[in-house]
């Protein structure tokens, strides 16, 4: 395996074999969508208002985040969420489309 | 007894019967004529407690509330913790049979103590036991003043089944004692003009309001302050404190605010030190987590609070230790009068500039949160489980034209109704539990419900379903006394806080969380089976419809339960919600 130089997996590696769909069950497997919601849109109570989805941040970051942050998302490491879920998971929130503009949708009208 | 008890107004009793008041009991529904008050027939004594509750945050006058002295005391405790917490007054009658001679042996023995009220000392302002029909009046009378004196609290009575019984002989020589309301404490004079400089002095001023609105005229008076400082103004919705359509409602920005201010005046807060610190849950530091100052060093506190006038040790309610440096014992509303006073006469002219600019500052900032939030709610728009901004805003969309108030919390559906929602009236929302017991929600909609039905309000409440499981039978009280509510259930299907606690815990110990059959750690959700709440609901009475999963389906459904409740009956839609 190609080591990047943030020292975590090169994403390349991942990318041909990512899956989207076992992303999916991933993410929910693994407790993601408790905090972020089914589909990356966070919480004020949860997530602090930040989204994952749609449009996450760089696959670096994102994994990086992952295995180390130590606020108020536990990390997960290696042992309990392996590379290649973490990047399925990456190809589900990749996956996510934008929400219609705020101005389109007649109940959010100021 | 009865006699005292309508002397002071009292309009109802919800209550669930027990035989250790079945004097008093008889006494309200046949020589009282079950009016002023009326009996509320409730199926747990802690719906009993938060119906009264949340009465009371709309009424403003408190309820009375008979139990068994200790099994019916026992399920009421944690309502009446959750009460203490909320600084709300409950006067809470348990009956008691004393004389061990005389009283029947079995179940009559089991339920009665030498000292019922040591259940609850530690959460109730003032308890008594008394022993003859005067020293009954003298009690009441002096229970209702002191649950109605700021800070509000919940009160108790031990009541002797035998003094309820009692023949009367005398009747003429009985007199019932004048209640007259005590004047509430204020902060001291030379603090308020001491704190009143500090403010006018102040660049970066900022007002934090928690349970500080008792009335609609806390309300006005704080918007009068904020406008003479052009402070801005952080609620954290102990009450419906500050109107979020004014330009200083700045909750959006509320860490950074609180991060760059010079002067914070904090007004009845629950926890001022988590309102400028930080903790955060991981761990470090064997076990104690991360603990983040979040003011400058050199921030100046301001408290005013009636609370540190009836704090007791026991129970942890008074939170973390703050140093504050001008701190008032007083009940904030009643101070503030003074305060704006103090304030109009410290402020030099050469500030009027500065203050305006301040406004100017603050009316842009609070329209781009408008925006942003607008933009957030987006996210997740068309998902199912229907979000949690999708169906504040399909409620609201049905309810906007009718004199609504918002009777259950919003915390835990991201606040959307507080943030979205026009709220600039005092019973728009009545803010939480207090505590944090569950089981507070759905007894205390119903409670409020029946306060606002005499003001001819549309009541909503988002109804956690966790929350419901605890006493769902307030649903059959809500029909059978004809109380209009609609119940929205923000159904996530889990104990959701547990399902992320015990997530934290999994991944912070490096284990894969065992899920079982479920999608959340074994033990906090509610699935395999699934609860039908619609059938719960029509079990009881209620007009009900659901389970939605689709957003799609809401308006609809929506639009047919607001006709029924408009109609006078409750009404409950069970809709599956994303988790937050």
């Amino acid at each position: 395996m190609r080591i990047g130089d943030a020292g975590r997996p090169d994403r390349a590696e991942f990318c041909l074999a990512a899956s989207a769909e076992r992303g999916k069950a991933a993410y929910i497997q693994n407790g993601c969508w408790q905090c972020h919601g089914t589909v990356g849109q966070g919480s004020i109570m949860t997530s602090g208002g930040k989204r994952i989805a749609p449009d996450p941040m760089p696959w670096e970051a994102f994994s990086s985040f992952v295995r180390s942050t130590n606020r108020t998302m536990p990390p997960y490491s290696e042992a309990i969420l392996s590379d290649g879920d973490l990047a399925d998971i990456y190809a589900y929130l990749q996956l996510i489309p934008k929400p219609p503009d705020a101005n389109s949708l007649p109940l959010l009208k100021p | 007894m009865v006699d005292v008890i309508k002397s002071l107004g009292i309009e109802y009793v919800p209550s669930n019967p027990a035989q250790s008041f079945r004097g008093l009991h008889e006494s309200l529904i046949d020589y009282g004529g079950n009016k002023k008050p009326e009996f509320l027939t409730c199926t747990h004594e802690e719906s009993s407690v938060a119906m009264a509750h949340g009465h009371f945050k709309i009424a403003g006058k408190p309820l009375l509330v008979l139990c068994h002295g200790t099994v019916g005391l026992q399920h009421a405790a944690m309502a009446i913790y959750n009460a203490w917490c909320d600084r709300v007054p409950v006067i809470v009658i348990g009956g008691t049979d004393l004389d061990a001679a005389k009283r029947p042996p079995g179940v009559p023995t089991f339920h009665s103590a030498q000292d019922i009220n040591a259940l609850v000392r530690d959460f109730t302002k003032w308890d008594d036991q008394p022993v003859s029909l005067p020293h009954f009046a003298q009690s009441f009378v002096r229970a209702y003043k002191m649950a109605m004196t700021p800070p509000h609290e919940p009160v108790a009575i031990a009541l002797d089944c035998a003094l309820q019984e009692q023949t009367l002989h005398d009747r003429a020589g009985l007199k019932i004692p004048r209640y007259v309301p005590t004047a509430p404490p204020q902060g001291d004079m030379n603090a308020v003009r001491e704190a009143a400089r500090v403010l006018v002095d102040a660049e970066r001023p900022v007002i934090v309001a928690d349970k500080y609105a008792r009335t609609a005229e806390g309300v006005k008076l704080l918007v009068q302050l904020a406008e003479a400082l052009q402070a801005p103004v952080i609620d954290q919705k102990g009450r419906m404190n500050f109107p979020n359509t004014h330009h200083l409602f700045q909750n959006a920005r509320g860490q950074a605010l609180i991060r760059e201010a010079d002067v914070i005046l904090g007004l009845e807060l629950s926890d001022y030190w988590a309102t400028v610190n930080a903790y955060i849950d991981n761990g470090d530091n064997d076990g104690v987590g991360l603990q983040e100052s979040h003011i400058k060093p050199s921030a100046r506190l301001i408290s005013i609070s009636s609370i540190a006038l009836n704090t007791k040790s026991n129970y942890q309610d008074f939170q973390r230790f703050q140093v504050v440096d001008i701190d008032m014992a007083g009940d904030a509303e009643a101070t503030l009068p003074a305060l704006i006073d103090a304030v109009k006469q410290a402020l030099p002219t050469n500030r009027a500039a500065s203050i305006e600019a301040r406004g100017a500052s603050m009316k842009k900032a609070w329209a781009e949160a408008r925006d942003r939030t607008r933009e957030a709610a987006s996210y997740a728009w068309d998902a199912s489980p229907v979000s949690t901004a999708r169906l504040a805003m399909e409620v609201y969309a049905q309810i906007k034209d009718l004199d609504w108030s918002s009777v259950g919390g919003d915390r835990q559906l991201s606040s959307w109704p507080t943030r979205l929602w026009p709220m600039d009236k005092h019973y728009h929302h009545i803010g939480g539990p207090g505590g944090y017991g569950i089981g507070y929600n759905a007894p205390a909609a119903v409670g409020a419900a029946l306060a606002n039905r005499a003001q001819g309000r549309f009541s909503i409440n988002f109804q956690p379903d966790g929350d419901m499981m605890f006493g769902p039978g307030v649903l059959w009280t809500a029909v059978k006394h004809q109380i209009p509510l609609l119940s929205v259930m923000h159904n996530n299907r889990a104990y959701h806080q547990e399902s992320m606690h015990v997530q934290r815990m999994s991944s912070r110990r490096n284990r894969v969380a065992s899920l079982g059959q479920d999608i959340a750690p074994i033990g906090t959700r509610l699935e395999n089976p699934t609860i039908d709440y619609a059938k719960l609901a029509s079990s009881m009475g209620l007009w009900s419809a659901g389970p939605i999963t689709d957003p799609g389906e809401l308006a609809p459904v929506l639009k047919k339960a607001v006709q029924v409740v408009k109609a006078g009956e409750p009404a409950l839609v069970d809709v599956v919600t994303q988790p937050r």
